[in-house]
Protein backbone atom coordinates (compact mmCIF):
# COMPACT_ATOMS: atom_id res chain seq x y z
CA UNK A 1 0.00 0.00 0.00
CA UNK A 2 1.17 3.31 -0.87
CA UNK A 3 0.04 6.70 -0.30
CA UNK A 4 0.85 10.06 -1.99
CA UNK A 5 -0.04 13.18 -0.39
CA UNK A 6 -1.87 15.53 -3.39
CA UNK A 7 -2.97 18.78 -1.18
CA UNK A 8 -1.38 20.07 1.93
CA UNK A 9 -3.56 22.83 4.41
CA UNK A 10 -2.25 25.58 2.78
CA UNK A 11 -3.48 24.51 -0.83
CA UNK A 12 -6.89 23.26 0.93
CA UNK A 13 -7.51 26.31 2.78
CA UNK A 14 -7.27 28.47 -0.72
CA UNK A 15 -9.83 26.07 -2.15
CA UNK A 16 -11.86 26.16 0.98
CA UNK A 17 -11.71 30.00 0.37
CA UNK A 18 -12.20 30.43 -3.22
CA UNK A 19 -15.11 27.95 -2.85
CA UNK A 20 -16.60 30.55 -0.09
CA UNK A 21 -16.16 33.56 -2.66
CA UNK A 22 -17.74 31.87 -5.55
CA UNK A 23 -20.87 30.93 -3.22
CA UNK A 24 -20.94 34.32 -2.14
CA UNK A 25 -20.80 35.22 -6.04
CA UNK A 26 -23.80 33.94 -6.54
CA UNK A 27 -25.83 33.52 -3.92
CA UNK A 28 -25.02 37.52 -2.35
CA UNK A 29 -27.20 37.22 0.81
CA UNK A 30 -28.48 33.57 0.95
CA UNK A 31 -31.62 34.69 2.03
CA UNK A 32 -32.95 32.30 -0.90
CA UNK A 33 -30.25 29.75 -0.46
CA UNK A 34 -29.52 26.95 1.82
CA UNK A 35 -26.62 24.66 2.36
CA UNK A 36 -26.87 21.12 2.45
CA UNK A 37 -23.93 18.74 3.80
CA UNK A 38 -24.23 15.36 2.86
CA UNK A 39 -23.44 12.84 6.02
CA UNK A 40 -21.05 12.08 6.87
CA UNK A 41 -18.09 13.58 5.55
CA UNK A 42 -20.01 16.29 3.80
CA UNK A 43 -21.32 17.76 6.17
CA UNK A 44 -17.78 18.45 8.04
CA UNK A 45 -17.22 20.62 5.21
CA UNK A 46 -20.33 22.16 4.95
CA UNK A 47 -20.19 23.51 8.93
CA UNK A 48 -16.36 24.62 7.73
CA UNK A 49 -17.71 26.40 4.79
CA UNK A 50 -20.48 28.09 6.84
CA UNK A 51 -18.65 29.62 9.21
CA UNK A 52 -16.00 30.82 6.82
CA UNK A 53 -18.96 32.69 4.87
CA UNK A 54 -20.46 34.34 7.79
CA UNK A 55 -16.97 35.19 8.35
CA UNK A 56 -16.47 36.99 4.59
CA UNK A 57 -19.72 38.08 3.76
CA UNK A 58 -21.91 40.23 5.95
CA UNK A 59 -24.43 38.03 6.38
CA UNK A 60 -25.05 36.47 9.88
CA UNK A 61 -27.75 33.97 9.26
CA UNK A 62 -27.32 30.67 6.49
CA UNK A 63 -29.31 27.96 6.90
CA UNK A 64 -27.40 24.82 7.20
CA UNK A 65 -28.90 21.47 7.74
CA UNK A 66 -27.19 18.03 6.83
CA UNK A 67 -28.43 14.86 4.66
CA UNK A 68 -28.03 11.44 5.15
CA UNK A 69 -28.57 9.35 2.11
CA UNK A 70 -28.38 5.58 3.30
CA UNK A 71 -32.03 4.94 2.94
CA UNK A 72 -32.04 5.92 -0.71
CA UNK A 73 -29.13 4.29 -1.98
CA UNK A 74 -29.54 2.21 -4.94
CA UNK A 75 -26.92 -0.81 -3.75
CA UNK A 76 -29.52 -1.46 -0.94
CA UNK A 77 -29.34 -5.49 -0.88
CA UNK A 78 -26.32 -5.81 -3.27
CA UNK A 79 -23.66 -4.91 -0.79
CA UNK A 80 -21.98 -7.26 1.72
CA UNK A 81 -21.93 -5.36 4.79
CA UNK A 82 -24.87 -3.05 5.84
CA UNK A 83 -24.25 0.95 5.93
CA UNK A 84 -25.14 2.53 9.48
CA UNK A 85 -27.07 5.52 8.74
CA UNK A 86 -26.50 9.21 10.10
CA UNK A 87 -28.05 11.32 11.44
CA UNK A 88 -30.53 14.18 8.52
CA UNK A 89 -31.07 17.72 10.37
CA UNK A 90 -33.21 19.85 8.61
CA UNK A 91 -34.93 21.86 10.60
CA UNK A 92 -36.32 23.92 7.87
CA UNK A 93 -38.62 23.26 4.64
CA UNK A 94 -36.24 23.68 1.43
CA UNK A 95 -39.64 24.46 -0.76
CA UNK A 96 -38.93 26.88 -3.12
CA UNK A 97 -35.42 27.53 -2.33
CA UNK A 98 -31.61 27.17 -3.81
CA UNK A 99 -29.89 24.17 -2.01
CA UNK A 100 -26.54 23.96 -2.21
CA UNK A 101 -25.05 20.05 -1.90
CA UNK A 102 -21.78 20.10 -0.23
CA UNK A 103 -19.62 16.57 -0.23
CA UNK A 104 -16.42 16.05 0.14
CA UNK A 105 -15.55 13.60 -3.01
CA UNK A 106 -17.23 13.15 -5.97
CA UNK A 107 -16.93 9.88 -7.24
CA UNK A 108 -19.46 7.86 -9.10
CA UNK A 109 -22.32 10.40 -8.44
CA UNK A 110 -24.77 8.00 -6.80
CA UNK A 111 -24.58 9.28 -3.68
CA UNK A 112 -25.66 12.73 -4.90
CA UNK A 113 -28.27 11.17 -7.25
CA UNK A 114 -29.46 9.62 -3.83
CA UNK A 115 -29.67 12.82 -2.31
CA UNK A 116 -31.07 14.30 -5.00
CA UNK A 117 -34.16 12.22 -4.15
CA UNK A 118 -34.03 12.45 -0.36
CA UNK A 119 -33.96 16.10 -0.16
CA UNK A 120 -37.43 15.78 -2.06
CA UNK A 121 -38.86 14.59 1.44
CA UNK A 122 -38.30 18.08 2.71
CA UNK A 123 -40.00 20.32 -0.22
CA UNK A 124 -39.13 20.74 -3.96
CA UNK A 125 -36.09 22.73 -4.16
CA UNK A 126 -36.33 25.77 -6.78
CA UNK A 127 -32.76 24.64 -7.79
CA UNK A 128 -30.06 22.08 -6.72
CA UNK A 129 -25.92 23.07 -7.06
CA UNK A 130 -23.15 20.95 -6.24
CA UNK A 131 -20.41 22.08 -4.61
CA UNK A 132 -17.16 19.01 -3.96
CA UNK A 133 -13.73 19.79 -2.62
CA UNK A 134 -12.70 17.12 -4.95
CA UNK A 135 -13.76 16.07 -8.28
CA UNK A 136 -12.74 12.36 -9.58
CA UNK A 137 -13.10 13.35 -13.10
CA UNK A 138 -13.20 10.15 -15.14
CA UNK A 139 -14.87 8.04 -12.70
CA UNK A 140 -18.63 9.27 -13.35
CA UNK A 141 -21.35 6.35 -13.30
CA UNK A 142 -24.13 9.01 -13.97
CA UNK A 143 -24.83 12.39 -15.69
CA UNK A 144 -24.02 14.24 -12.75
CA UNK A 145 -21.25 17.26 -13.02
CA UNK A 146 -20.47 19.60 -9.94
CA UNK A 147 -21.01 23.71 -9.86
CA UNK A 148 -18.06 24.12 -8.02
CA UNK A 149 -14.80 22.38 -7.19
CA UNK A 150 -11.93 22.49 -5.38
CA UNK A 151 -9.58 20.48 -6.70
CA UNK A 152 -9.60 17.97 -9.33
CA UNK A 153 -7.97 14.08 -9.29
CA UNK A 154 -7.22 11.62 -11.61
CA UNK A 155 -7.29 8.44 -10.00
CA UNK A 156 -7.82 4.79 -10.94
CA UNK A 157 -10.86 2.75 -9.65
CA UNK A 158 -8.27 0.72 -7.29
CA UNK A 159 -7.00 3.82 -5.75
CA UNK A 160 -8.49 6.17 -2.58
CA UNK A 161 -8.73 9.74 -1.99
CA UNK A 162 -9.06 10.32 1.47
CA UNK A 163 -9.71 13.99 2.43
CA UNK A 164 -8.72 14.62 6.23
CA UNK A 165 -9.55 17.36 8.53
CA UNK A 166 -9.27 18.24 11.67
CA UNK A 167 -11.50 20.66 13.69
CA UNK A 168 -9.87 23.95 12.28
CA UNK A 169 -7.84 23.28 9.71
CA UNK A 170 -4.35 23.27 10.57
CA UNK A 171 -1.16 21.76 8.90
CA UNK A 172 -2.93 17.89 9.74
CA UNK A 173 -5.12 18.73 7.16
CA UNK A 174 -4.49 17.01 3.87
CA UNK A 175 -5.91 15.07 0.72
CA UNK A 176 -3.65 11.64 0.32
CA UNK A 177 -4.13 9.15 -2.42
CA UNK A 178 -3.87 5.53 -1.18
CA UNK A 179 -2.96 2.96 -4.23
CA UNK A 180 -3.30 -0.29 -2.53
CA UNK B 1 -21.25 -2.54 10.99
CA UNK B 2 -22.43 -5.95 11.42
CA UNK B 3 -26.09 -6.63 10.45
CA UNK B 4 -28.32 -8.56 12.85
CA UNK B 5 -27.24 -12.11 13.76
CA UNK B 6 -30.65 -13.66 12.77
CA UNK B 7 -32.52 -14.03 9.35
CA UNK B 8 -36.02 -14.19 11.13
CA UNK B 9 -37.26 -12.47 14.28
CA UNK B 10 -39.06 -15.38 15.94
CA UNK B 11 -38.61 -13.88 19.08
CA UNK B 12 -36.57 -11.48 21.48
CA UNK B 13 -34.99 -15.20 23.56
CA UNK B 14 -33.00 -15.71 19.63
CA UNK B 15 -31.54 -11.87 19.29
CA UNK B 16 -28.33 -10.63 21.18
CA UNK B 17 -27.90 -7.54 23.01
CA UNK B 18 -26.03 -5.75 19.72
CA UNK B 19 -28.86 -6.91 17.90
CA UNK B 20 -30.99 -4.87 19.85
CA UNK B 21 -29.06 -1.86 20.45
CA UNK B 22 -28.28 -1.91 16.10
CA UNK B 23 -32.44 -2.43 15.68
CA UNK B 24 -32.68 0.83 17.96
CA UNK B 25 -30.15 2.70 16.30
CA UNK B 26 -31.83 2.28 13.31
CA UNK B 27 -35.27 2.98 14.51
CA UNK B 28 -33.97 6.57 15.42
CA UNK B 29 -33.33 7.19 12.40
CA UNK B 30 -36.75 5.75 10.95
CA UNK B 31 -38.41 8.02 13.69
CA UNK B 32 -37.01 11.05 12.16
CA UNK B 33 -38.43 9.63 8.69
CA UNK B 34 -41.80 9.84 10.28
CA UNK B 35 -41.57 13.01 10.72
CA UNK B 36 -40.41 14.59 8.22
CA UNK B 37 -42.97 16.29 5.36
CA UNK B 38 -43.01 13.34 3.19
CA UNK B 39 -42.62 10.48 5.56
CA UNK B 40 -41.28 7.52 2.80
CA UNK B 41 -38.19 6.39 1.78
CA UNK B 42 -37.66 3.81 -1.19
CA UNK B 43 -35.38 1.11 0.45
CA UNK B 44 -37.67 -1.75 -0.27
CA UNK B 45 -38.85 -1.28 -3.41
CA UNK B 46 -38.29 -4.40 -4.90
CA UNK B 47 -39.10 -6.83 -1.96
CA UNK B 48 -42.80 -7.95 -1.10
CA UNK B 49 -44.28 -8.71 2.09
CA UNK B 50 -47.70 -10.87 3.26
CA UNK B 51 -48.67 -9.61 6.08
CA UNK B 52 -50.48 -13.22 7.62
CA UNK B 53 -53.08 -12.56 10.60
CA UNK B 54 -54.58 -15.54 11.67
CA UNK B 55 -55.79 -14.00 14.76
CA UNK B 56 -57.34 -10.70 15.32
CA UNK B 57 -55.42 -7.51 15.36
CA UNK B 58 -55.82 -4.16 15.29
CA UNK B 59 -52.47 -2.05 15.73
CA UNK B 60 -50.11 -4.28 15.18
CA UNK B 61 -51.07 -4.97 12.06
CA UNK B 62 -51.58 -1.30 11.47
CA UNK B 63 -48.18 -0.58 12.82
CA UNK B 64 -46.91 -3.46 10.52
CA UNK B 65 -48.64 -2.25 7.90
CA UNK B 66 -47.55 1.34 7.91
CA UNK B 67 -43.99 0.73 8.32
CA UNK B 68 -44.09 -1.55 5.32
CA UNK B 69 -45.39 1.10 3.28
CA UNK B 70 -42.90 3.72 4.46
CA UNK B 71 -40.27 1.94 3.51
CA UNK B 72 -42.01 1.32 -0.10
CA UNK B 73 -42.78 -2.42 -0.15
CA UNK B 74 -45.13 -4.21 -1.29
CA UNK B 75 -47.49 -5.99 0.69
CA UNK B 76 -50.42 -8.44 0.46
CA UNK B 77 -52.84 -9.00 3.33
CA UNK B 78 -54.31 -11.88 4.36
CA UNK B 79 -56.71 -12.53 7.60
CA UNK B 80 -57.75 -15.74 9.06
CA UNK B 81 -61.58 -15.01 9.04
CA UNK B 82 -61.73 -14.76 5.01
CA UNK B 83 -58.69 -17.60 4.20
CA UNK B 84 -59.09 -21.22 2.93
CA UNK B 85 -57.59 -22.32 6.50
CA UNK B 86 -61.32 -22.58 7.06
CA UNK B 87 -61.28 -25.06 4.30
CA UNK B 88 -59.04 -27.21 6.02
CA UNK B 89 -55.25 -25.79 4.63
CA UNK B 90 -52.53 -26.48 6.50
CA UNK B 91 -50.18 -23.76 7.41
CA UNK B 92 -47.02 -24.84 5.67
CA UNK B 93 -49.44 -25.10 2.10
CA UNK B 94 -50.98 -21.66 2.96
CA UNK B 95 -47.52 -19.84 3.51
CA UNK B 96 -46.03 -22.04 0.64
CA UNK B 97 -48.92 -21.07 -1.74
CA UNK B 98 -48.83 -17.34 -0.84
CA UNK B 99 -44.56 -17.48 -1.26
CA UNK B 100 -45.52 -18.92 -4.48
CA UNK B 101 -46.59 -15.42 -5.73
CA UNK B 102 -42.82 -14.26 -4.64
CA UNK B 103 -43.39 -12.95 -1.40
CA UNK B 104 -39.92 -12.00 0.37
CA UNK B 105 -41.22 -11.69 3.96
CA UNK B 106 -43.84 -12.80 5.86
CA UNK B 107 -45.11 -10.90 8.68
CA UNK B 108 -47.28 -13.38 10.91
CA UNK B 109 -49.53 -13.32 13.83
CA UNK B 110 -51.14 -17.02 15.17
CA UNK B 111 -53.03 -18.27 18.35
CA UNK B 112 -50.43 -21.03 18.59
CA UNK B 113 -47.27 -20.86 20.54
CA UNK B 114 -44.52 -21.45 18.35
CA UNK B 115 -45.94 -21.07 14.94
CA UNK B 116 -43.34 -18.69 13.92
CA UNK B 117 -40.40 -21.16 14.29
CA UNK B 118 -42.24 -23.77 12.68
CA UNK B 119 -43.01 -21.14 9.35
CA UNK B 120 -39.39 -20.30 10.03
CA UNK B 121 -37.80 -24.09 9.48
CA UNK B 122 -40.16 -25.16 6.90
CA UNK B 123 -40.40 -22.59 4.67
CA UNK B 124 -38.26 -20.30 2.53
CA UNK B 125 -38.57 -17.02 3.32
CA UNK B 126 -38.02 -14.33 5.83
CA UNK B 127 -40.46 -14.44 9.32
CA UNK B 128 -41.28 -11.58 11.69
CA UNK B 129 -43.15 -12.40 14.57
CA UNK B 130 -46.48 -10.68 15.01
CA UNK B 131 -47.09 -12.47 17.92
CA UNK B 132 -47.53 -16.24 18.43
CA UNK B 133 -49.56 -17.17 20.95
CA UNK B 134 -48.55 -16.73 24.82
CA UNK B 135 -45.20 -17.29 23.62
CA UNK B 136 -43.79 -14.32 22.15
CA UNK B 137 -44.58 -10.43 20.54
CA UNK B 138 -40.65 -9.55 19.76
CA UNK B 139 -41.29 -5.90 18.31
CA UNK B 140 -43.71 -5.20 21.11
CA UNK B 141 -40.98 -5.86 23.76
CA UNK B 142 -38.78 -4.23 21.49
CA UNK B 143 -40.72 -1.37 21.12
CA UNK B 144 -41.58 -0.96 24.77
CA UNK B 145 -37.91 -0.90 25.70
CA UNK B 146 -36.94 1.60 22.91
CA UNK B 147 -39.39 3.67 24.42
CA UNK B 148 -38.19 3.48 28.09
CA UNK B 149 -34.97 4.25 26.40
CA UNK B 150 -36.46 7.68 24.79
CA UNK B 151 -38.23 8.35 28.21
CA UNK B 152 -35.45 7.52 30.96
CA UNK B 153 -32.19 7.75 29.08
CA UNK B 154 -31.42 4.65 28.46
CA UNK B 155 -32.90 0.75 29.91
CA UNK B 156 -29.22 -0.67 31.91
CA UNK B 157 -30.20 -0.36 35.62
CA UNK B 158 -33.82 0.61 35.57
CA UNK B 159 -36.91 -0.57 38.05
CA UNK B 160 -39.59 -2.13 35.60
CA UNK B 161 -42.62 -4.62 36.60
CA UNK B 162 -44.45 -6.01 34.60
CA UNK B 163 -48.36 -6.14 36.12
CA UNK B 164 -51.40 -8.34 35.63
CA UNK B 165 -52.17 -11.68 33.48
CA UNK B 166 -48.47 -12.74 32.96
CA UNK B 167 -50.39 -16.06 32.33
CA UNK B 168 -51.43 -15.85 29.17
CA UNK B 169 -48.98 -12.82 28.03
CA UNK B 170 -46.84 -12.83 25.31
CA UNK B 171 -46.17 -9.61 25.59
CA UNK B 172 -44.49 -10.52 29.34
CA UNK B 173 -42.11 -12.92 28.69
CA UNK B 174 -41.23 -11.07 25.50
CA UNK B 175 -40.64 -7.83 27.24
CA UNK B 176 -38.39 -10.07 30.19
CA UNK B 177 -35.64 -11.15 28.01
CA UNK B 178 -35.66 -8.04 25.86
CA UNK B 179 -35.11 -6.33 29.50
CA UNK B 180 -32.52 -8.47 30.86
CA UNK B 181 -30.46 -8.44 27.97
CA UNK B 182 -30.49 -4.84 28.11
CA UNK B 183 -29.41 -5.25 31.36
CA UNK B 184 -32.99 -3.88 33.46
CA UNK B 185 -34.12 -5.05 36.60
CA UNK B 186 -37.66 -7.07 35.76
CA UNK B 187 -40.06 -7.93 38.46
CA UNK B 188 -43.51 -9.33 38.00
CA UNK B 189 -46.42 -8.59 40.04
CA UNK B 190 -50.65 -9.91 39.97
CA UNK B 191 -52.91 -12.49 41.13
CA UNK B 192 -50.96 -15.63 41.77
CA UNK B 193 -52.89 -17.40 39.47
CA UNK B 194 -51.82 -15.31 36.52
CA UNK B 195 -48.19 -15.68 37.44
CA UNK B 196 -46.20 -18.82 36.07
CA UNK B 197 -44.66 -20.97 38.73
CA UNK B 198 -41.45 -21.40 37.71
CA UNK B 199 -41.15 -17.09 36.27
CA UNK B 200 -38.56 -16.83 38.48
CA UNK B 201 -36.18 -19.13 36.91
CA UNK B 202 -36.01 -16.23 33.94
CA UNK B 203 -34.11 -13.89 36.67
CA UNK B 204 -37.53 -11.74 37.55
CA UNK B 205 -38.82 -10.76 40.81
CA UNK B 206 -42.46 -11.99 41.77
CA UNK B 207 -44.50 -9.22 43.98
CA UNK B 208 -48.12 -9.85 44.78
CA UNK B 209 -48.62 -6.45 45.96
CA UNK B 210 -49.19 -3.59 43.49
CA UNK B 211 -48.19 -0.99 46.26
CA UNK B 212 -45.21 -2.77 46.92
CA UNK B 213 -44.17 -3.46 43.58
CA UNK B 214 -45.35 0.36 42.57
CA UNK B 215 -42.58 1.85 45.01
CA UNK B 216 -39.99 0.14 44.29
CA UNK B 217 -40.19 0.62 40.25
CA UNK B 218 -38.83 3.43 37.95
CA UNK B 219 -41.94 1.84 35.10
CA UNK B 220 -45.05 -0.09 35.35
CA UNK B 221 -45.81 -1.80 32.10
CA UNK B 222 -49.85 -2.59 32.71
CA UNK B 223 -51.23 -5.57 31.01
CA UNK B 224 -54.23 -6.31 29.94
CA UNK B 225 -56.12 -9.19 30.86
CA UNK B 226 -56.16 -11.52 28.18
CA UNK B 227 -59.59 -12.52 28.83
CA UNK B 228 -60.27 -14.74 25.51
CA UNK B 229 -57.20 -16.43 26.80
CA UNK B 230 -58.95 -18.19 29.53
CA UNK B 231 -60.66 -21.59 29.65
CA UNK B 232 -61.73 -20.94 33.49
CA UNK B 233 -61.50 -18.15 36.02
CA UNK B 234 -58.59 -17.27 37.32
CA UNK B 235 -59.86 -14.43 39.77
CA UNK B 236 -62.92 -14.02 41.27
CA UNK B 237 -64.39 -10.84 39.66
CA UNK B 238 -63.07 -7.46 37.24
CA UNK B 239 -64.43 -5.52 39.80
CA UNK B 240 -62.23 -7.70 42.43
CA UNK B 241 -59.30 -7.36 39.92
CA UNK B 242 -59.26 -3.83 39.63
CA UNK B 243 -59.16 -3.19 43.48
CA UNK B 244 -56.49 -5.30 43.84
CA UNK B 245 -54.15 -4.73 40.62
CA UNK B 246 -55.72 -1.67 38.70
CA UNK B 247 -54.13 1.85 39.05
CA UNK B 248 -56.00 5.07 38.99
CA UNK B 249 -55.12 8.73 39.45
CA UNK B 250 -55.10 8.61 43.43
CA UNK B 251 -52.88 5.56 43.76
CA UNK B 252 -50.55 7.02 40.75
CA UNK B 253 -50.03 10.45 42.74
CA UNK B 254 -49.60 8.57 46.16
CA UNK B 255 -46.60 6.62 44.87
CA UNK B 256 -42.97 8.64 46.35
CA UNK B 257 -41.31 8.59 42.95
CA UNK B 258 -42.66 9.71 39.52
CA UNK B 259 -43.08 6.84 37.51
CA UNK B 260 -43.39 6.12 34.20
CA UNK B 261 -46.65 4.19 33.12
CA UNK B 262 -47.01 1.99 29.90
CA UNK B 263 -49.81 -0.27 28.38
CA UNK B 264 -49.62 -2.44 25.19
CA UNK B 265 -53.03 -1.62 24.34
CA UNK B 266 -55.76 -2.28 23.41
CA UNK B 267 -56.80 -0.56 27.15
CA UNK B 268 -59.62 -1.65 29.01
CA UNK B 269 -60.35 1.23 30.44
CA UNK B 270 -61.11 0.92 34.39
CA UNK B 271 -59.93 -2.47 34.34
CA UNK B 272 -56.23 -2.48 34.93
CA UNK B 273 -55.88 1.69 34.13
CA UNK B 274 -58.32 4.12 34.48
CA UNK B 275 -58.55 7.04 31.97
CA UNK B 276 -56.94 9.83 34.34
CA UNK B 277 -54.27 7.38 34.77
CA UNK B 278 -53.71 6.45 31.17
CA UNK B 279 -54.49 10.00 29.66
CA UNK B 280 -51.96 11.48 32.49
CA UNK B 281 -48.02 13.14 31.59
CA UNK B 282 -46.57 10.00 33.21
CA UNK B 283 -48.07 7.33 30.77
CA UNK B 284 -46.79 7.27 27.30
CA UNK B 285 -48.65 4.83 25.75
CA UNK B 286 -48.99 6.91 22.76
CA UNK B 287 -45.45 7.23 22.06
CA UNK B 288 -45.08 3.67 22.63
CA UNK B 289 -47.35 3.43 19.26
CA UNK B 290 -45.49 6.30 17.70
CA UNK B 291 -42.14 4.64 18.54
CA UNK B 292 -44.33 1.11 17.50
CA UNK B 293 -44.04 2.15 13.53
CA UNK B 294 -40.06 3.58 13.90
CA UNK B 295 -39.35 -0.42 15.60
CA UNK B 296 -40.78 -2.11 12.95
CA UNK B 297 -39.42 -0.16 9.58
CA UNK B 298 -35.78 -1.23 11.43
CA UNK B 299 -36.80 -4.60 12.16
CA UNK B 300 -38.10 -5.15 8.41
CA UNK B 301 -35.47 -2.95 7.03
CA UNK B 302 -32.39 -4.79 8.50
CA UNK B 303 -34.02 -8.47 7.52
CA UNK B 304 -34.46 -7.18 4.46
CA UNK B 305 -30.97 -6.41 4.04
CA UNK B 306 -30.46 -9.83 4.21
CA UNK B 307 -31.91 -10.67 1.47
CA UNK B 308 -29.62 -10.53 -1.12
CA UNK B 309 -30.31 -9.52 -4.71
CA UNK B 310 -29.50 -12.47 -7.22
CA UNK B 311 -27.74 -10.57 -9.81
Amino acid sequence: MSEKIVFNYVELELSVNRLCWQLIENHSDFSDTVLIGMQPRGYQLAQKIHSKLIELSPVSNISLGSLDITFFRDDFRRREAPISPNQTDIDFLVEGKKVVFIDDVLYTGRSIRAGMDAINSFGRPKQIELLVLIDRRFSRELPIEPNYVGMTVDAIDTEKVIVEWDKDLTHKARVSLIRE
Amino acid sequence: MAGLSVKHLVGIKELSKEDINLIFQTADNFKSVINRPIKKVPSLRDITIANLFFENSTRTRLSFELAEKRLSADIVNFSAASSSLKKGETLIDTVNNILAMKVDMVVMRHPNPGAAKFLSEHVDSRIVNAGDGSHEHPTQALLDSYSIREELGEVKDKKVVIVGDITHSRVALSNIFCLKKLGAEVMVCGPATLIPKYIDELGVKVEYDLRKALEWCDVANMLRVQFERMEVNYFPSIREYTMLYGLDGDFLHSLPNKIVVMHPGPINRGVEITSDVADSDQSIILEQVENGVAIRMAVIYLLAEKIKRES
